[in-house]
């Protein structure tokens, strides 16, 4: 067949190819939405400081803790659930909504291509934000230098990933964009109260704190907080690391069983 | 296979689709293309045109049969068919934040062997509206932007659902041409459309679907050869049928008649209108709004669409 060896001379895609192209326009997406911008970059940047005060009033001596390893895990906590979770939220059902991720589906793109090109502007943000905010940290509010910072690298990459696993989720039963701040809500309400990143576990009752150590975030703040600490062994890091893997294998399976790549109609 | 040149591209057997609510869209299709044909699937709405063109597409995987593009399953090979494939939905799906040129950058990154960019553009002739947000193209510019994308890759295969949908006369005959020019050049052409001479201009094959069957098929001229001519014509006030010649001599087949509006079928047009021309001549009879027309394909797809709702209802009342 001839038509086989033109084929074969073909220059072929590549997966992460296709994800460069694909992320290239969504960060164009990104840059060209003012809402995106101003909860990606400046809610998750303004909200910490904004809460110092708050913090500086919490018995943290008790429980050997400073403002600093309050704050700091918490902002980036909520650089996680801003400008990842709640962002991709939207993302994801924008495209849905708007029949890109149909359309895309019939190319080359594989599914987890789609959706990881899709994420990437916004995982890359968190990553930034979060190194902004140890920086920042450190000088502004006397944060001595991370005693295991392989700990806190582990706990952003295990955030990053879940958040974009999760808000896929999310939007498999979100239908517009609109709903979409109200369905991510239980997450982000949950990890603010529960997951320790408004209020540390370390001053809750400890039969409370060993349910809320299951919830999604609180592995990722528990990593963050114990890399700066460095009070967190091997093995007692391994409990949040297993939770935390947990959450991310359950949110790959459930969008691989239940995302919706068409509206309904 | 016996030659390239018959090697069927699309080969579907027995295909069904069923949706989640249990509503059977497709009910056992079969039919296949040939390299280098345009083969058309026609229907109304609802038939099962687009049901069918995504399980062809491989986006969904059929609840039964057997669908194959190029030889493989499109659906659990798409890593092997999708390079060979073009793809036109009926809606086309880009970010309307995006311009043409940025969105034809993003497509460009997923497909291999990609043409230039600015010569898909200037294929659709699009080339000058590369600055403008997609948004902001109207809809039939909208459709030539997705036109443009499925031809970015040259694809062997162009599956186009309803391509000119939404087109003025002029973008429809420039896309016509162009589907042509492709045809020429090798490509294999699906495309679905309602639109009755597109698929009797372009169509080298067809299939009439209704409701999620294969009402009729092959090249243009057999399903309209299987169909009657139509003659009609209005009486003057005093002038009835039975005043007309026998119809049975006149080679007529069949007949209506509305108030002073009469319809004819017949397979001998030439012999049935000289008759009732030389009946009307001796009478002094004068045929106002008189129309004589040889089969078309939409007098074929008329007709099958009563016929199928004719035999439903005797289904409908053997079961009552």
């Amino acid at each position: 067949m001839s038509g086989a060896v033109t084929t074969a001379a073909k220059p072929v895609t590549t997966p992460a190819g296709r994800v460069a192209a694909l992320a290239r326009a969504e960060l164009t997406l990104f840059g060209r939405s003012k809402g995106m911008i101003v909860t990606a970059l400046l809610v998750p940047l303004v909200l910490p400081v904004s809460a110092r005060s708050v913090v500086e009033d919490m018995d943290l001596d008790g429980a050997g803790l400073s403002v600093g390893l309050v704050l700091l895990p918490g902002a980036i906590g909520f650089s996680l659930l801003f400008a990842v979770y709640s962002a991709l939220v939207g993302v994801f059902v924008g495209r849905r909504e708007e029949l890109v991720l149909k359309r895309l589906r019939t190319g080359e793109p594989r599914d987890r291509e789609i959706l990881t090109g899709a994420a990437l502007p916004a995982v890359v943000t968190g990553l930034v934000q979060s190194l902004v905010l140890a920086v920042g940290c450190s000088v502004l509010l006397d944060v001595p230098a991370p005693q295991a910072p392989q700990l806190a690298v582990l706990g952003v990459l295990l955030g990053l990933a879940m958040c974009a696993a999760l808000a896929a989720v999310t939007a498999s039963f979100t239908r517009t964009v609109e709903s979409a701040q109200v369905t991510s809500m239980p997450l982000v309400m949950a990890s603010m109260v529960g997951s320790g990143v408004a209020v540390p576990l370390e001053l809750m009752p400890d039969r409370v704190a060993s349910v809320l150590e299951l919830l999604p975030l609180t592995p990722v703040i528990t990593l963050v907080r114990g890399g700066w600490t460095g009070e967190l062994s091997a093995y007692e890091a391994l409990g949040p690391l297993m939770t935390a893997l947990a959450w991310i294998a359950l949110g790959v399976f459930a969008v691989q069983r239940w995302f919706r790549w068409e509206p309904r109609r | 296979m016996d030659t390239n040149e018959h090697e069927h591209v699309i080969e579907v057997t027995d295909l069904r689709r069923v949706y989640g609510g249990g509503f059977e869209a497709v009910r056992g299709i079969s039919f296949s293309v040939r390299r280098g044909e345009v083969f058309a699937l026609l229907g109304t709405n609802g038939a099962g045109k687009t049901s069918t063109v995504e399980l062809l597409e491989g986006l969904a995987r059929p609840a039964a049969g057997r669908v194959r593009v190029l030889g493989c399953d499109p659906y659990a090979e798409r890593a092997v068919v999708r390079p060979r494939t073009g793809v036109m939905l009926q809606e086309g799906g880009f970010p309307s934040e995006l311009t043409v040129a940025e969105t034809t950058r993003m497509w460009a990154g997923c497909v291999s062997g990609a043409r230039p960019e600015g010569e898909a553009l200037a294929l659709v002739g699009l080339e000058r509206r590369a600055g403008v947000r997609v948004k902001q193209l109207s809809g039939g510019e909208r459709r030539r932007l997705d036109l443009a994308l499925a031809l970015l890759g040259r694809p062997e295969v162009l599956f186009l659902d309803e391509p000119t949908t939404g087109l003025d006369a002029e973008g429809r005959r420039e896309t016509w041409e162009l589907v042509r020019a492709l045809r020429d050049g090798g490509t294999t052409v699906l495309l679905t459309t309602h639109y009755l001479e597109e698929a009797e201009d372009l169509a080298d094959r067809l299939a009439i679907l209704h409701e999620g069957r294969v009402a009729a098929s092959g090249t243009p001229a057999e399903v309209t050869a299987a169909q009657p001519s139509r003659i009609s014509f209005e009486l003057p006030d005093g002038y009835f049928l039975g005043d007309l010649p026998p119809l049975g001599e006149l080679g007529v087949c069949g007949h209506e008649v509305e108030g002073h509006l009469v319809r004819l079928r017949t397979r001998e047009l030439q012999r049935a209108a000289t008759g009732v021309l030389a009946w009307a001549g001796r009478a002094g009879v004068e045929l106002r709004r008189l129309d004589v027309r040889s089969a078309s394909l939409e007098e074929a797809f008329l007709g099958i669409a009563r016929e199928a709702s004719a035999s439903r209802e005797t289904v409908e009342e053997y079961a009552a």
